[in-house]
């Protein structure tokens, strides 16, 4: 019989017209090119010309087009008319909404700015944000980088300016060893699949550091197991490893770092401790070409990382000293730590020896030429390959901050950060801590508030207090419980605001953050807060606005709700002035731009922040006629001028040609639609290592504008903003700190990297439990917002707790069974599922699948809410009391970041209940529910 | 498998009115007239009753007519070719007797279309590779088994009745005993399934969807091993034992009756454990059997 | 139709590296998406939004444990987790197109690609029940029956971009666990990885003759002896003052302005 084949139409055509955007499924910011059918979304796939996806796309930004047609989409403005809570609510129009908006925030601002606590969750227009909390004058604004991983960024722009993620990356195409400590999924998640796949190509070699072998961690090439909140210990341990061999790159330590910089040790003076200056205020190291003092960016300057300097019979040393006292102890060494951080002593020295061998035998180097900022040319770029990457799992700890910084350490005195083969900053990174702004608080009724809220303290002087100490902030941000809380503290207002502590609010305005539910610990707690009422009935918390696009668990909550339009109804702008998009060989943008109109009584977040600006006169956003400033975001991306040069955009200034740095130009987001919805700028070829040290590079970053003035600058091995606020513990200094603080602060402020178990075990009794429990990011699922599409979901629609071998048979685990597990602060009842590939003392589950009911337009029997669980409810934002009378809080005691991951918890079988416990009562669809079914398809 | 309804009716009575079909096409009993109204009636009603439950589980029955086209390698093709030729067939010896007119080549010929089309359904399932249980010569053997032993029952063939059905009881004992360890004898696993058991034992994880999907709906469903024991007992029991007894007894038409009730229970329960007890391979990839 | 072509011209289909692929299921969505828009009807989704969701996938990531044997000191080694993409391997020797009994299913003789006419598919699932793989679905909506088609509507087409004429699910990988290519051109791409790397056939058993080919993981855990790496970490100080002393003695070694 012959094979009589249908006719196929392999060329069909594939859209009307392709539109280019970029996602927001997550903080990667991918760009994607959105296929049109007759005016309608028909798929979505990844922009191959865009820097940071190159084409590809991850699961969620794939699904955007159910995220985009969600029947969850808030459809008008809604004014609550039940109980806090219910979900009870009225649409109402958007003249109706500004008028009640401004009603609340006019008095506020003309009398107690401070009363209103602006806070902006999974915010990609901070620096908009910002500026308009600025504008406003309260000092309460934050984004949510508090309980996220501020860990990470200020451990690493206080230690080389700069961290990982949208800060920096391994430089994937040279790298011959790249070890990942704590990451699931991260920001960066498409860079670093990408970079994960060109590696191994290479054959380079992929280490995980982690409790959990799932995703990065199961195609690594080799497993570290290790226990939770002891990273810390395990690098300082290969750190002792390697300075006792002689394992480090003594050339770069001494150019580059601190550790040739000399410690003032005159144990009476009160700089003990801070770096020699010379008179211009520069710190000293002694010149190797004289033997004498010298400051250290001295022009021909060879800086000696050994010699000592006597001075009025006082020898100071060189930082490199301080360390060799530090590491070189015994305390340090494998077989001192290896119980403790769960990994045989001898793999800790085979790890440290592998990475002396790949660092130093396999030595990389290009043949470009650069000139320092001493004034010295180097001839060749030389690279140490191993590189690191490293998210929240080591910076979700209370010893985060400082873990943070040893393993900066590590790469450090490897000689690998800007180094080819190492890890390298992106664009406008590197920055040091003192080229970014201090924190401000200075509040004046009616006016804009003295300059920018967030930024890094460099001593207690930067503090946000009252002269009696009580904290400026709702959040306690800046303040002696964390003094440099670089990114505030999110997780905090809720229960600062209901406890009145520093001070009551009248108004929380909250934008993008699950607040209700699964950004916030101690989940039923805070629901308790957001409803809690005064004696006279009033709401303890009196007035809540929120700004979402979905029908969200917190969306119930708040009394007036400004409802956002989907990513690709909007324009937005990633702006090289908050948390830009770029790659290592590239500075770039972008924006988003409405490729469809909703159609849906909505409103871009961002227009209606220019909106109340103006009806509120705020400076920057009214005319000198007091007319409105800007008629929407879009006017606002392209006109606005934060200083001389410099806009939102970066791309396309002036007429068009000028980059970086250039007038306004009106038709800038037309440009930046031709281009495919971004603009990217390579760096060039002289300036693409050792950014902070290189002439060509700084000058090229004043040229496009990232800083006015060249500013090289050397990695600060030794941070001495820490040391300063140990000294005032000391008791150096008129800003004191209180009593109970004292101890604390000279403990874990120490300016060289150092660990400290995480809290949480020194508050509860490890014994009784014994177990640590983690949350990891599905790859396919966004926090809380996944759930609503329809795709996404069918992935994860419940998520079980993964018990290790050991505590799976001890406990007679079978599959379908149930636990019990509980925390100090909570208990939960949940399913289990076995896994080996996990740490012996570790139990985890994908973040944020379990829903409330009634939340997202999903049936109240879905299996998000009925199996799916949050282990939110068993952390608390404050650790349980120890009998010193104190509630200390559950957070990194240097930036205050959420120690989510110090979580210990015992677990017991249990009954199998009807559904996961606690079990919330429903909350009333705003939205009402989705369709039964689905066959999406726009064309024909 | 999923022990779907239509499947189960489709075989147990499509065999059932076969079997008849096959007994009256040999001329074991030659009603005429009314009677044979009636004998052919109760023939076809199953044979095609069954054959139309059959069509419930496809997704387009309208389309059923393309199904006779791939006769050249479909035994779900071949099937449907058979079924209608033997219908035909025996159509026109059943107006034959309907007439009174016996016509013995037709009848021999329909017998033979009968059991082809028993055999030919009985390969649809001992063809699947996918299906260790299923893929045997005792499939066919059972299926064959059953419709004509079925059929003489039935048609009140009491002696060959007895003996086909006390051999189909102990090639079903056969089956079943055999068939238990068919899937793990079948070099299939999940080690051959991954390619992953060269480097160790392979545990299935977490799977592609935490809800359900068509394959694990049509393919994974698990009988306990209680569960099943009893089923097979009163498989036995319904199917073979209690007809074979009712029939040992001095005739009489209401322990007839029952013996036929008895054994149209005991095989749906056989079908019922036949697809339900049926391990397919893309199990092995969910973890399950 | 449903007899195989005794060959085929090409041998499309896709490698998947089992070393690289971290289980993100992107391949899953934009084949979902690719799919719900283009071939044949949409793959839909039942009570999407309600407690028990499920829909019509073409391509699937499972997970699973692998626990080696044990270490020559006798210790347990650590488990490993491996991902696992699947979707229809395009068997040479396929079953599914075999048992159809409408010819719906066939094997194109051009490029070996096996697609389901669905105009003439009855949904009758005896090619899903053929299938080994679990490749195939039946549309709960549609009624017929749904499987990869390894985007015979892309790879020739000619409204994208020559570059874009590849899987959706190639295309979007961003880990670059997927490769497409023509297994009878043993330049191809896809031929050359399969023979450097191992790729294996899944089931062979069955007498399928799958076209898409897995790469095994590279062997996993087996850091260096430590007889290797150990001099790496010969001592040069025991403590602090030892190793200033060392110190000194190699800076003084070092040239000035070395590098
Ligand atoms: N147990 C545990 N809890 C955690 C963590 C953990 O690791 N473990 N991680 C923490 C971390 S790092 C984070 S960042 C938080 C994240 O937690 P959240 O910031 O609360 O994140 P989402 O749940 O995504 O909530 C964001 C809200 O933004 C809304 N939204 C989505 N798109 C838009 C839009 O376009 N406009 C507007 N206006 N709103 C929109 C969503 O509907 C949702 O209500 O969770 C924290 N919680
Ligand atoms: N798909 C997807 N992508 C996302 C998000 C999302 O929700 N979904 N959220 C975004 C956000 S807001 C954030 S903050 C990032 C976070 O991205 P990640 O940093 O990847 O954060 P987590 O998923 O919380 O993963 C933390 C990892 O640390 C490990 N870990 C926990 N404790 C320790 C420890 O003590 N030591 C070590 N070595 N490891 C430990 C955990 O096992 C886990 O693998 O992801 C972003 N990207
Ligand atoms: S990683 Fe995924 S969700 Fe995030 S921006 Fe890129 S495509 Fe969108
Ligand atoms: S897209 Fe690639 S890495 Fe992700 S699951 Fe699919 S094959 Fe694996
Ligand atoms: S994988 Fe399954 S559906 Fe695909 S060709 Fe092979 S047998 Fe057929
Ligand atoms: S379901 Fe369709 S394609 Fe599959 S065997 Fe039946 S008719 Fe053929
Ligand atoms: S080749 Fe096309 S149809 Fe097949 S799995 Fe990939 S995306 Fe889906
Ligand atoms: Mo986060």
């Amino acid at each position: 019989m012959s094979l009589d084949q249908p006719n196929l139409d392999t060329s069909p055509k594939v859209s009307d017209e392709v539109r280019k955007t970029t996602c927001y499924m997550c903080a990667c910011r991918c760009g994607i090119n959105v296929h049109m059918k007759g005016g309608k979304v028909a798929y979505i796939e990844g922009n191959r010309d865009h820097p940071v996806n190159q084409g590809v796309l991850c699961a969620k930004g794939s699904a955007g087009i159910m995220q985009h047609n969600a029947p969850s989409r808030l459809r008008a403005p809604m004014k609550r008319v039940g109980e806090r809570g219910s979900g009870e609510f009225e649409e109402i129009s958007w003249d109706e909404a500004l008028k009640m908006a401004v009603d609340l925030l006019k008095p506020i601002r003309e009398n107690n700015p401070e009363k209103l606590a602006f806070f902006t969750g999974r915010d990609q227009s901070q620096s908009f944000t910002g500026f308009w909390a600025q504008a406003y004058g309260t000092p309460n604004f934050a984004a949510h980088g508090g309980f996220c991983s501020v860990n990470m960024a200020a451990g690493g722009i206080y230690t080389m300016g700069g961290a990982f993620w949208e800060f920096g990356q391994p430089d994937w195409d040279r790298t011959k060893m790249v070890m990942i400590f704590g990451v699931a999924e991260d920001h960066d998640s498409n860079p670093i699949k990408m970079g994960i796949g060109r590696a191994k190509k290479k054959g380079a070699k992929i280490i995980g550091v982690n409790p959990i072998r799932t995703g990065y961690n199961a195609v690594a090439d080799e497993w570290v197991g290790i226990t939770p909140g002891t990273d810390g210990l395990y690098i300082l341990s290969m750190i002792h490893c390697l300075m006792k061999a002689g394992k480090i790159d003594l050339d770069y330590l001494a150019r580059f770092t601190n550790a040739s910089c000399l410690v003032n040790e005159d144990p009476n003076s009160d700089q003990r401790g801070l770096l020699l200056k010379d008179s211009d205020g520069q710190p000293v190291v002694i010149d190797r070409n004289t033997g004498k003092l010298a400051p250290w960016n001295g022009q021909g300057v060879e800086p000696d990382l050994s010699a000592t300097y006597r001075d009025k019979g006082i020898t100071h040393r060189p930082v490199f000293h301080l360390m060799a006292d530090k590491y070189l102890s015994d305390e340090y060494a494998p077989e001192n730590v290896a119980e403790r951080v769960g990994i045989s002593a001898e793999n800790i020295r085979k790890m440290a020896a592998d990475l002396a061998r790949v660092a130093f035998d396999e030595e990389i180097s290009l043949d470009r030429t650069w000139t320092d900022f001493r004034g010295k040319t180097h001839t060749k770029m030389v690279g140490r390959p191993v590189s690191f990457h490293a998210m929240r799992g080591i910076s979700a700890h209370s010893n985060g901050f400082q873990t943070c910084r040893a393993l900066h350490t590590l790469q450090i005195i490897l000689g690998t950060v800007e180094t080819p083969g190492g890890m390298r900053f992106k664009p406008p990174y590197p920055k040091p801590a003192t080229a970014h702004p201090k924190p401000h608080g200075k509040v004046t009724p009616g006016a804009p508030l003295d300059g920018p809220h967030l930024g890094y303290a460099q001593g207690p002087d930067d503090l946000l207090i009252e002269d009696d100490g009580t904290p400026k902030r709702i959040d306690k941000a800046y303040s002696w419980e964390n003094p440099m809380s670089a990114h505030g503290l999110m997780h905090m207002v809720i229960s600062n605001a209901h406890a009145g502590t520093p001070y009551k609010i009248d108004t929380l305005f909250m934008y993008m953050a699950n607040m209700s539910w699964n950004s916030s610990m101690n989940t039923s707690g805070v629901m308790k807060m957001l409803t809690d009422k005064n004696e006279d009935g009033s709401y303890v918390i009196p007035n809540i606005i929120y700004s979402d696009a979905y029908s969200s668990e917190m969306v119930a909550y708040a009394d007036l709700i400004l409802p956002d339009t989907t990513y690709l109804e909007r324009h937005d702008c990633i702006s090289l002035l908050d948390r830009p998009i770029c790659e290592a060989d590239g500075v770039a943008d972008a924006i988003r731009w409405p490729v469809v109109e909703p159609d849906r009584d909505v409103r871009g977040f961002q227009t209606v922040l220019c909106q109340l600006g103006a009806m509120l006169d705020m400076p920057g956003f009214v005319n000198d006629d007091g007319s409105a400033k800007y008629t929407d975001y879009a006017d606002y991306i392209t006109n606005h001028i934060r200083r001389p040069g410099v806009g939102p955009l970066a791309g396309f200034r002036g007429n068009g040609d000028d980059h970086g740095r250039g007038d306004v130009n009106p038709n800038q987001l037309d440009r930046y639609i031709e281009n495919g919805g971004f603009w990217i700028e390579h760096v060039p070829d002289d300036c693409a290592y050792y950014k902070p040290f290189n002439t060509a590079y700084q000058e090229w970053a004043v040229k496009m504008g990232f800083y006015d003035v060249v500013q090289p600058y050397i990695f600060q091995l030794y941070v001495e903003p820490l040391r300063k606020f140990q000294l005032a513990a000391e008791g150096v200094g008129d800003r004191q700190p209180p009593e109970h603080l004292r101890e604390r602060l000279k403990r874990t402020m120490d300016p060289l990297p150092i660990w400290y178990a995480p809290f949480e075990d020194g508050h509860v009794d490890p014994e009784e439990f014994p177990v640590h429990a983690l949350t990891q990011r599905p790859m396919a699922m966004y926090h809380s917002w996944g759930t609503q599409n329809a795709w996404l979901r069918q992935i994860h629609g419940h998520n079980p707790l993964y018990v290790p071998t050991k505590i799976w048979e001890e406990n007679g685990f079978e599959e379908g069974d149930w636990a019990k597990v509980t925390s100090a602060h909570g208990e939960i009842v949940v399913p289990v599922a076995h896994q080996a590939s996990l740490n012996a003392n570790t139990v985890w589950t994908w973040n944020a699948i379990g829903k409330r009911k009634g939340a997202w337009a999903l049936d109240e029997g879905a299996p998000e809410a009925t199996k799916g669980f949050l282990l939110n409810h068993l952390i608390h934002e404050l650790l349980p009391p120890k009998g010193d009378g104190m509630r200390w809080a559950n957070s990194d005691p240097i930036t205050g970041q959420a120690a989510w991951f110090d979580l210990r918890v015992k677990i017991s079988k249990s009954d199998v209940p009807n559904e996961a416990q606690p079990a919330i009562p429903p909350i009333k669809s705003p939205v009402g529910k989705g369709p039964g079914k689905l066959t999406w398809k726009v064309g024909s | 498998m999923h022990p779907a309804p239509s499947v189960i009716i489709f075989t147990t009575f499509s065999g059932l009115g076969f079997g008849l079909l096959f007994w009256l096409g040999l001329g074991a009993i030659k009603p005429m007239g009314w009677g044979a109204f009636l004998w052919f009636f109760i023939a076809y009603a199953m044979a095609v009753g069954g054959l139309i439950a059959s069509t419930f589980h496809l997704g387009h029955p309208e389309r059923a007519i393309k199904a006779f086209s791939q006769w050249q390698t479909s035994w779900l093709s071949r099937e449907g070719i058979a079924a209608v030729f033997t219908l035909v067939v025996m159509g026109i010896y059943a107006l034959g007797a309907l007439f009174g007119v016996h016509m013995g080549f037709t009848g021999f010929i329909g017998a033979i279309g009968c059991l082809a089309t028993v055999f030919t359904t009985s390969m649809i399932y001992a063809q699947l590779k996918t299906v260790p249980r299923w893929r045997h010569w005792s499939t066919p053997a059972m299926f064959l088994l059953l419709s004509i032993g079925g059929g003489a029952l039935f048609a009140g063939q009491v002696t060959v009745a007895i003996v086909l059905l006390l051999i189909a009881a102990v090639m079903q004992y056969f089956a079943w005993m055999s068939g238990d360890g068919r899937l793990s004898h079948s070099g299939t696993n999940l080690k051959t399934a991954t390619g992953l058991g060269t480097i160790g034992e392979v545990r299935a994880f977490e799977p592609p969807h935490t809800g359900t999907n068509y394959l694990l709906k049509e393919f994974v469903h698990v009988v306990g091993r209680k569960h099943s024991a009893k089923l097979r007992q009163i498989t036995l029991g319904l199917a073979f034992l209690a007809p074979i007894l009712l029939l040992l007894l001095p005739f009489n038409h209401f322990f007839a009756l029952l013996a036929v009730l008895c054994h149209v229970a005991g095989v749906l329960t056989l079908r019922w454990l036949f697809f339900a007890e049926a391990e397919h391979v893309v199990g092995l990839y969910y973890g399950k059997r | 139709m449903t007899q195989l072509p005794s060959s085929t011209q090409k041998k499309l289909g896709l490698v998947i590296d089992l070393d690289t692929c971290v289980g993100c299921h992107a391949c899953v969505i934009s084949c979902k998406g690719w799919n719900t828009e283009n071939y044949g009807a949409p793959l839909s989704d039942q009570d999407p939004y309600g407690a028990n969701p499920t829909g019509t996938f073409l391509n699937r990531v499972h997970s699973y444990e692998v626990q080696p044997p044990n270490l020559k000191d006798g210790s347990k080694a650590a488990a490993q987790l491996i991902h696992f993409p699947k979707s229809c391997l395009h068997c040479e020797d396929a079953p599914c197109v075999t048992v159809c009994p409408t010819g719906a299913s066939y094997k194109r003789q051009e490029d070996g690609i096996v697609l389901v006419n669905e105009s003439d598919c009855i949904g009758c699932g005896l090619c899903a029940w053929a299938c080994p793989y679990g490749a195939r679905e039946l549309d709960a909506d549609e009624g017929v029956m749904k499987k990869c088609t390894l985007c015979v509507d892309r790879i020739y087409n000619e409204n994208l971009p020559e570059e874009d004429r590849q899987p959706a699910c190639v295309r979007t990988c961003p880990a670059e666990a997927r490769h497409f290519g023509d297994f009878a051109d043993p330049e191809s791409n896809v031929s050359i990885l399969t023979a450097e790397r191992g790729g294996m056939d899944l089931m062979p058993e069955q007498g399928t003759k799958p076209v898409n080919k897995y790469l095994p993981p590279r062997p996993k855990d087996e850091a260096p002896e430590f007889d290797v790496l150990a001099p790496y970490l010969e001592p040069i100080a025991q403590d602090a003052k030892g190793f200033v002393g060392w110190l000194d003695k190699t800076l003084s070694a070092m040239p000035r302005g070395a590098k």
